[in-house]
């Protein structure tokens, strides 16, 4: 068993810097995890705590049944791939991957068919003798994640491990992480902040935020039902409308339209949100907005409007063939289906 | 020509277009500067070669200069003769210097290396003090230091060149010496190299300590391989230090010939030798030949590790 | 030469050589081995200790211990044993060490010595050095043959103090007037300027009191050593100036002259500054060049020469000692501010 649980973690560097609050999360055997903020949220901080490289101030942290709050980082059996890649930059491709290998005293047969199974399945064969410095970018990422997986650990940790390829690199590889998730049946704990490569390879995502867990779920989950505001707003580009109304029973108010709520709330003020795709060119009798639009994009699969309603800021994503020129004023429908409110106190979400 | 250059307007002048020749006769009071003074430094050392090549009657009547009118007064005598056995002891001197320094170098340097390997990725109490009062010995005058342990030495070892060659033990009669230069050695060391060690990415401790790699692993498999400019670097300075200094070996070794480096030696030879300066320009040549190969050779370390040394710190 | 000698002593050599390493990787393999006994808890607070413990010996043992018994020493009359702290106080002679070395102002030994470091070296081999060294760093950058031309300069800093002293014997070497000069300064001096050959080592011209001219010729010597120390340093620090800086003072209408001053040197102040404490601090410590060309003769003592001459010579420990302390003294504004910056530098990091 490969679960890890994080039950409750705290981590304080200082009376008043507490860089994560009680973190609660279980992440099943084999499942590819992804934890996704912005910077210095302190996902990084909560992967180290699993790697053993930082303390644990409070709460514990298991893989599988065993505490490893005061295991060795070593004696955890994981792997970690850091965004720098850390590979040594005095020893080859081939000594990079053997290192871990040897420090568990293997035999070097062993190390050898291992190293080269390795090699094989990243397409390093042809590099062992090379040094790092030697090597391109997505070579050297290659040579970090070997250097991993020759281990056989039961986790892998990876800390923004696609941050220094370029564009259509990290496009590539982020598919061959994928593919080797599912070679290696493993653990995956990844770590990025980049929403995009958290939506297309997590299981499931899990959203932190100053600290503090947000909502951990599918992609679809925390897409179509983001526990918050700042779930909401993170994920999903461009991102999600936020439109400030006022509510009374299932009727919401904004400046420049009203519509019908699917459910009743409580009556106050509110924070209402949509996708852009949730607006169409299509008006329903259901919710009109009158849209003066300012910037069109025309990006051929696609069309987005930018521009405001009432006094509020919008964006939408309609169908290319639409004509609208700015200046415009854009009559479109709003699928209800498509809508969020947020308490604007809480910033929870109601529905 | 011309045309060439009119055709190509981007490109720097074509040799030999009225502009190349413009602009390479302005740069020549650069030129003459930098090769004048580079010359007029170089002045010293070859009065003195000039001279090491010339019999002692020439050197005593006409300036080194003169010798280029009559080269065939030109003379290896003063290398013969000072280097032959009996006079100068040049020879035994030479072999000293050798096994001074060697020692006296890598004390400092690998005793250094372990300790700054804490004082840059360990945490222990008092760490931060400690560097400072490091950094701040630095600066305290040897001579401070001559008194106590001379006396400590003499009195209470019984550390004599005389008590220490009795015993017969090979090398025992410069360990004094290589105590000295370790302890005086080691701020230096121990700065530079904590300053070179700290700049490692601290992901490859990381990394090594998840590989399961030990505090020992880390240091002789990690640390030392990438540190191996600063440790040519200091290895080279702390070389030269102790292979030119005088005044250590002067304290606590003296002049006696069977312990003495070069540098007492040729320093007893100015006062001995009187009227036999002519040697004394030959053996002065003779002391440099080590330095230079060491510099010569190794200079881009020599000058990376003064840079390490000063500017970063 | 005795080639012999060599070739017998060479297994010496080579024990020494392979003995010293071996006996360090022992002893720190050794410590490691002891502290994975501990228990966990303790092994990071003992480790630190095994990997500096050498190092803090050695240097509380050969300068931070004997630099406090000198302070002790100096204030005791030449009978104490220093070591022996039962000793101390028996003799003890208060200030007499230091007055007796500050006695006869202006002329004592020691306020010549002083003079001579403090305002001498001091102030004329630190800028000598720093002028020649930004000269020569600022001409040699714009030239292809930097490399070679910098190690032509450099190379002094590989010989060691006594031949220095030599070459520099050989230059400022002296004949009386209508002999032919030997030394090259001589043959330049009545060639070029027409003037007497002038004895540059003895010569205390403008007077006894005031010797400048021998003092500059020991400071021209050290100075030659030492340039290319601080030309090094300076032209790292000059390439380290970001060539558009430069480019747009001159787009702006600088001249060569002022892109200098008002771009160049305040950018490499901070390094100015550096190398010139260090070379303060050679100045106070200034030694072997005194020793070879004139033992602190003709006024031209310092204070490194003084305390050996104390101690050997006079056979005055307690002497020695306060000379020692006079010195530590004159470091100890550098010493503060080293400290001083190392913390600023720290506190960047
Ligand atoms: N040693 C430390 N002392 C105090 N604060 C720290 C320390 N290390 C990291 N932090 C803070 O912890 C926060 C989280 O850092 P990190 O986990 O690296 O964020 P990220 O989510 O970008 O990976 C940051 O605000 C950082 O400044
Ligand atoms: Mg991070």
């Amino acid at each position: 068993m490969s679960s890890v649980t994080y039950d409750h973690v705290v981590k304080r560097y200082t009376a008043d810097i507490t860089v994560v609050k009680d973190m609660y999360v279980e992440i099943k055997d084999k499942e590819f995890m992804v934890l996704v903020g912005p910077s210095g949220c302190g996902k990084s901080t909560a992967l180290r705590m699993l790697a053993g490289l930082e303390s644990i101030t409070e709460g514990e942290i298991r893989i599988g049944d065993r505490v490893v709050n005061n295991v060795a980082a070593k004696d955890r059996d994981i792997a970690m791939v850091f965004q720098s890649y850390a590979l040594y930059p005095h020893m080859s491709v081939f000594d990079n991957m053997a290192f871990p290998l040897q420090m568990a005293h293997m035999k070097k047969p062993e190390i050898d068919k291992r190293v080269r199974s390795a090699s094989k399945i990243l397409g390093l064969d042809n590099f062992l003798s090379r040094k790092p410095r030697a090597l391109s970018g997505g070579q050297r990422q290659r040579v970090a994640l070997g250097r991993a997986i020759v281990r056989s650990p039961k986790v892998f940790l990876l800390d923004e491990p696609l941050s220094n390829l370029d564009a259509k690199l990290r496009g590539q590889t982020r598919i061959e992480l994928q593919k080797l998730h599912r070679e290696l049946e493993t653990t995956f704990i990844y770590v990025t902040h980049d929403q995009v490569e958290a939506m297309t390879m997590g299981d499931r995502i899990a959203i932190m935020n100053a600290g503090i867990l947000q909502q951990v779920g599918t992609p679809g989950e925390v897409y179509d039902h983001p526990a918050n505001l700042f779930v909401a707003g993170f994920i999903g580009t461009p991102t999600m409308n936020f439109v400030p109304v006022t509510t009374s029973d299932s009727s919401a108010k904004a400046s420049g339209f009203e519509l019908k709520l699917p459910k009743a709330v409580p009556a106050g003020k509110g924070m209402l949100g949509f996708r852009p795709e949730a607006l169409t060119d299509k008006p329903s009798d259901v919710s009109t907005l009158e849209m003066k639009v300012d910037v069109v994009e025309r990006l051929g699969s696609d069309q987005f409007l930018y521009g405001q309603v009432g006094g509020d800021a919008v964006t939408a994503r309609v169908d290319p063939r639409m004509k609208v020129e700015p200046g415009d004023t854009a009559k479109l429908g709003l699928d209800v289906r498509g809508l969020h409110l947020f308490d604007a106190q809480t910033e929870t979400a109601f529905f | 020509m011309t045309v060439a250059a009119a055709a190509q307007p981007t490109s720097s002048a074509t040799m030999f277009s009225p502009r190349w020749i413009a602009d390479h006769l302005s740069r020549w009071p650069l030129h003459i500067a930098v090769i004048g003074l580079t010359a007029a430094w170089m002045v010293p050392t070859i009065g003195l070669l000039v001279s090491s090549f010339r019999p002692f009657s020439g050197q005593a009547t006409s300036g080194w200069w003169t010798a280029f009118a009559n080269p065939t007064t030109f003379t290896i005598s003063n290398y013969t003769q000072v280097l032959s056995a009996g006079t100068t002891n040049l020879g035994q001197a030479f072999f000293n210097s050798f096994m001074i320094s060697v020692p006296a170098t890598v004390l400092p340097v690998s005793i250094g290396a372990f300790a700054a390997y804490p004082f840059a990725w360990m945490k222990f109490p008092g760490r931060n003090g400690l560097f400072l009062a490091l950094v701040g010995l630095l600066a305290v005058p040897l001579q401070l230091t001559f008194i106590p342990v001379l006396s400590f030495y003499v009195q209470h070892l019984h550390w004599t060149t005389n008590n220490l060659e009795a015993t017969g033990i090979p090398g025992l009669p410069w360990v004094p010496l290589w105590l000295a230069h370790a302890g005086y050695g080691l701020p230096f060391s121990i700065y530079l190299l904590a300053n070179f060690f700290r700049a490692l990415p601290s992901d490859l401790f990381e990394s090594a300590e998840i590989d399961g790699a030990g505090t020992l692993t880390v240091f002789f498999r990690i640390v030392l391989p990438l540190s191996v400019p600063a440790l040519a670097s200091l290895v080279i300075f702390q070389f030269l230090w102790v292979w030119n200094d005088l005044l250590v070996a002067l304290i606590y070794v003296g002049g006696t010939p069977s312990v003495a480096p070069l540098t007492v030696n040729l320093a007893g030879l100015t006062t001995s030798l009187g009227q036999g300066s002519n040697l004394l320009t030959a053996a002065a040549f003779f002391s440099m030949i080590v330095p230079l190969i060491v510099f010569l050779s190794l200079q881009r370390y020599f000058v990376r590790g003064i840079l390490a040394g000063s500017v970063k710190g | 030469m005795d080639f012999s000698l060599l070739l017998q002593d060479i297994p010496t050599l080579l024990v020494v050589i392979l003995g010293v390493p071996v006996v360090l990787a022992a002893y720190i393999v050794g410590g490691e081995y002891l502290v994975r006994r501990l228990p966990d808890k303790n092994r990071p607070q003992v480790r630190p200790w095994i990997w500096v413990g050498p190092a803090l010996i050695l240097v509380a043992a050969y300068l931070l211990i004997p630099a406090i018994l000198t302070a002790i020493q100096s204030l005791e009359s030449n009978n104490v044993d220093v070591l022996d702290p039962g000793t101390w106080g028996t003799n003890f002679v208060g200030f007499k060490n230091f007055a007796r070395q500050f006695a006869d102002f202006p002329t004592g030994g020691a306020w010549v010595a002083i003079r001579n470091n403090v305002i001498f070296w001091l102030i004329f081999y630190t800028i000598f050095t720093l002028i020649f060294g930004l000269i020569l760093a600022v001409l040699f950058d714009r030239v292809k043959y930097e490399q070679f031309v910098k190690s032509l300069i450099f190379m002094p800093m590989a010989i060691s103090s006594v031949a220095l002293g030599l070459i520099w014997d050989f230059m400022y070497e002296y004949q009386p007037p209508g002999e032919p000069q030997t030394g090259t300064m001589n043959a330049l001096v009545t060639t070029l300027f027409h003037h007497d050959p002038v004895s540059w080592l003895q010569d205390q011209w403008p007077g006894e009191s005031f010797n400048l001219l021998n003092n500059l010729a020991l400071i021209g010597a050290a100075t030659w050593g030492i340039t290319g120390f601080a030309m090094v340093i300076l032209s790292a620090a000059l390439k380290g100036i970001p060539g558009e800086l430069l480019e747009a003072a001159r787009v702006d209408g600088a001249g060569e002259i002022t892109v200098f001053r008002r771009v160049i040197l305040p950018l490499m102040m901070p390094t100015i500054v550096v190398v010139g404490t260090t070379l303060v601090i050679f100045a106070l410590k200034a030694f072997d060049v005194v020793y070879v060309m004139t033992s602190g003769n003709y006024n031209t003592d310092v204070l490194a020469y003084r305390m050996y001459n104390q101690l050997y010579l006079a056979s005055n420990s307690g002497g020695a000692s306060a000379v020692a302390i006079i010195l530590l003294v004159a470091v100890v504004p550098v010493l503060i501010f080293n400290l001083r910056q190392f913390r600023a530098v720290e506190a960047r990091r």
